[in-house]
């Protein structure tokens, strides 16, 4: 992070429209638009997928059917037309080996800043890339395979170790959970499976990178990362998105299980397409993330949210095990006509059990952001603990800042804090900074960057240099 | 689906007697296709009313004769209510405020009739006589004018609705007590909608101390105007279920608005609070805190909204909610909301849960001041600060008296 300069900021400043915005042409394979149960035997076997795995996405599309869609999120859009999107894009190629990657993909990741010949040398990344559904090349599976870590995409994972994914898919997101996790569990195309063995320490930050590629295409990622007894991982997440016109659905599932005294740290940089200036276009984003923690385990989720025209997610921990730790780090950036609906969920069962979160709203423009979050003690879990601060920071006079907080306490020995502030940059502040030199768009960087310093210290080093980056791009001119 | 939900309500209405004239004929018409709200509206997500909707009850009830209110009286202009029937006969009014009480008929172009939420419609469709107060224009008055709502009785309706019209530059205040005598399983169900004029000063104290088995929904739907100040004090103490709805409108500039709510419930007592302030205008500050102390079964729900419209700019809001639970079988549920269209503002709201800190319950005890009492000491000074914020010292008084009596607890 030290590297990044004022400078710097402020020539990033002068990029406006969306960075990313470039599309890949790649040739593609692509199902026919709509959605029926011929299409969902289609897409699983076309990946030759084992019995019990069509009968769970069969089964996920009949209760879907019956679903309506939500309502109660602080979002206006119209809804997406399900019958109207491809419901499966695959590259055509495969490839054997990393050097058998297409060349223009290559160039792709690299303007991503994610180069993996780069990344393989010098940063130690395994990178699970994943462009439209379907992983591309996955490297530094041999080393990760001498300490059983098993890192690979999801359909490799059920063709590998179906017993591993049947034990644990859907144990957290129920197919029943909600509308989009129903949809998900009927149609996910891929994603990525994980799996770090009792008493493993992963020695390096395994990261996947998200891409829609096919105009009109939804993807419905599906992530599954179970940490054994004693484990430790840290897994990131981060994705871009080209510049289109229309809107586009994602709506992943991700589901983290830590088992007695493992430890999982993930990570989010977020940055779908968001829509131009005037609101036209940009991604929906409707996730559902959820991770169960056992005895004396802890999951940590960190979110660094500045993209997707409508988000729609809460990244939540089950606290189910004595002693065991969640939290949730959150940055959500908001500019134009971005509306996002964010938070967490903290359900405490067992007893000792603590939770921390902290979430940082900007928005700009005339964007709407909203927090939501439930923290729930039940009627076990003595001693539980919980602090939650969410900060909204209004850079117009035309954006909107909600909170949305629901605390629930069914235990006498809890401790139950909530803070929440709602304000704009101070003039005071920016006249400091004026008067020591700054300009006032440095000026504003400057104590944006302290605003949500709590949160970006807690990414890796690589994604906190990215995230900084994100956030002056995404609040450029938003200065009012 | 919808039948069976029609023949729920006909079976509520069955027992209940429409005043007979032509307005309110056709609200209960209206009433009849409506449905009692369930955990599944976000509205009342933590309240079940079917401890309401599942009784029968009356609205024809006889007044009783030997009424004794004198210990909850803290004014010497009073009017008593029993059962929703106004007693002008053991009711004591000066000049000070203008009172006048009016059938439907005379007041339906000042009372909202058209709502749609099912018990304000009911209240708009049952009520006997609405009452009116008046405050003059450019005056101040000392004494506050207190309504006593009494129930008695079993299983009887009480519909109450309420005028209150301050005029420009008045100041005044009203205590409103909800007590029973000897009532079972009565239902209190109040409006009152409040106008507050340029430059007034209004303070409405609301005492409930109902019945153990006694339901109560109330709201007060408040507008203020400019350079006014509202004031609501809630304490809860007694009651089955409690709902108190407060909507303030803050239509005006440099307006002031605050809400305090002390409460303190015990057995299978559920208090839900709901408050919202609508921000329409700039310059305005509003002010919430509420505190519960529950213990035994009892169960609370705090959901404070503040909604900032956009350009309402150079607006200061607080929520504060803090909760203590005494017992391993109480609940809270807290919701503090925020909605901000406006970016020059300062608001925050906080909310703790918890319990009473073990290590000051230790000191207390080190000198020699047992468990119990050292409890007390702690609730008292906790909600006491609540308390001791009503500016009224009768006011104060009464509800400290009422909490020695209720919970022995020692507030001087």
């Amino acid at each position: 992070m030290a590297s990044y300069t004022e400078e710097e900021l402020a020539a990033d400043l002068k990029n406006q429209e969306y960075k990313f915005g470039f599309t890949t042409d790649i040739e593609s394979e692509k199902f026919p638009v709509g959605l029926n149960e011929d299409v969902i035997r289609l897409i699983s076997a076309k990946k030759d997928e084992p019995e019990w795995l069509l009968e769970y996405r069969l089964n996920a599309f009949k209760i879907w059917q019956e679903m309506k869609e939500p309502e109660w999120a602080h979002v206006h859009y119209t809804k997406p037309e399900f019958q109207e999107i491809s419901y499966f894009a695959a590259p055509k190629k495969q490839y054997e080996s990393w050097d058998d990657v297409d060349p223009e993909m290559k160039a792709t990741m690299d303007k991503l800043g994610i180069s993996m010949d780069e990344q393989k040398k010098l940063t130690g990344v395994a990178v699970d890339f994943v462009m439209d559904s379907v992983s591309v090349a996955t490297s530094f599976k041999e080393k990760l395979g001498e300490l059983g870590i098993i890192f690979s995409s999801f359909s490799e994972a059920v063709q590998n170790h179906p017993d591993l994914v049947r034990k644990h898919l859907g144990t957290v997101v129920p197919t029943t959970d909600n509308f989009y996790a129903a949809l998900n569990s009927a149609v996910f195309s891929d994603g990525s499976f994980c799996y770090i063995p009792k008493g493993v320490r992963c020695p390096m930050e395994l990261s996947t990178y998200f891409r829609i590629n096919e105009s009109g295409t939804g993807q419905f990622e599906r992530t599954l990362v179970v940490a054994d007894e004693g484990s430790y991982v840290s897994y990131l997440e981060g994705c871009t998105a080209p510049q289109r016109d229309e809107n586009q659905l994602h709506a992943a599932v991700v589901e983290l299980i830590a088992l007695d005294d493992a430890e999982i740290k993930y990570s989010t940089v977020q940055n779908w397409f968001p829509g131009d200036k005037d609101g036209v276009g940009g991604i929906f984003n409707f996730v559902t993330k959820r991770g169960i923690c056992h005895t004396n385990s802890k999951i940590s989720w960190t979110q660094v949210e500045t993209g997707s025209a409508v988000t729609w997610k809460y990244p939540s921990c089950i606290l189910k095990g004595d002693n065991s730790i969640g939290e949730f780090y959150s940055v959500a950036v908001t500019n134009n006509y971005q509306q996002a609906d964010t938070g967490t969920k903290m359900i405490h069962l067992g007893k000792n059990t603590k939770s921390t979160v902290i979430s940082k709203g900007i928005s700009a423009g005339q964007s709407q952001n909203s927090y939501r979050g439930l923290i729930q003690i039940n009627k076990n879990a003595h001693n539980a603990r919980n602090f939650t601060q969410c900060d909204s920071l209004l850079m117009s006079d035309r954006c909107g800042a909600h909170t949305f907080p629901y605390i629930e306490c069914l235990n006498n020995s809890a401790k139950l804090e909530h803070e929440a502030t709602t304000s704009k940059i101070g003039e005071d502040q920016i006249f400091y900074c004026q008067q020591r030199g700054l300009s006032e768009e440095s000026a504003i960087g400057l104590i944006v960057n302290g605003y949500v310093k709590e949160v970006l210290n807690k990414l890796p080093m690589e994604f906190a240099v990215e995230a900084q980056k994100l956030l002056a791009i995404s609040l450029e001119n938003s200065v009012g | 689906m919808t039948l069976v939900l029609s023949e729920k309500m006909d079976a509520f209405l069955s027992e209940l007697d429409v005043p007979s004239n032509d307005i309110q004929s056709n609200v209960i018409e209206r009433v009849k296709g409506m449905d009692f709200p369930t955990t599944r509206d976000e509205y009342w997500k933590y309240t079940r009313v079917g401890k309401i909707s599942n009784t029968k009850f009356t609205n024809t009830s006889t007044t009783s004769a030997d009424i004794d209110v004198q210990s909850h009286l803290i004014s010497d202009n009073y009017i008593i209510i029993e059962n929703g029937k106004i007693r002008s006969d053991i009711s004591q009014i000066n000049n000070d405020f203008e009172v006048n009480y009016t059938s439907a008929t005379a007041v339906n172009h000042l009372v909202n009739l058209n709502d749609n939420d099912v018990f304000t419609a009911l209240n708009a469709g049952l009520f006997d006589q609405a009452i009116t107060i008046k405050i003059a224009a450019n005056q101040t008055i000392e004494k506050p004018l207190q309504l006593v709502f009494l129930s008695t009785g079993e299983r009887v309706m009480a519909n109450n609705r309420i005028l209150i019209d301050s005029g420009k530059s008045s100041a005044a205040a009203l205590v409103v007590s909800t007590i029973s005598q000897g009532a079972n399983s009565c239902f209190n169900n109040t409006i009152t909608e409040v106008n507050v004029a340029e430059n007034a000063h209004l303070t409405i104290h609301k005492i409930q101390n109902e019945s153990a088995s006694n339901l109560s929904i109330s709201t007060e739907q408040v507008k203020q105007a400019k350079n006014s100040t509202f004031k609501i004090n809630t304490f809860t103490l007694t009651g089955l279920l409690i709902r108190n709805n407060i909507n303030i409108a803050v239509a005006g500039e440099n307006c002031e608005t605050y809400m305090n709510g002390a409460i303190v419930s015990s057995g299978k007592q559920h208090v839900d609070n709901h408050t919202y302030v609508d921000h329409q205008v700039p310059n305005c500050y509003s002010n919430e805190n509420y505190k519960y102390v529950m213990d035994d079964h009892s169960n609370g729900v705090f959901n404070g909204r503040v909604i900032v419209q956009k350009d309402a700019q150079v607006i200061n809001a607080y929520q504060n909610n803090g909760n203590i639970l005494l017992s391993d079988n109480a609940s809270i549920n807290s919701k503090p909301e925020l909605e901000i269209y406006a970016d020059d503002v300062k608001c925050s709201h906080g909310s703790t849960t918890g319990q009473l800190d073990e290590s000051a319950l230790f000191y207390l005890q080190t000198r020699g001041i047992s468990l119990a009492n050292a409890k007390k000491l702690l609730v008292s000074a906790f909600i006491g600060e609540v308390i001791r914020s009503t500016e009224n010292e009768a006011v104060t008084q009464l509800i400290e008296r009422l909490l020695q009596t209720e919970y022995g607890w020692d507030f001087s």
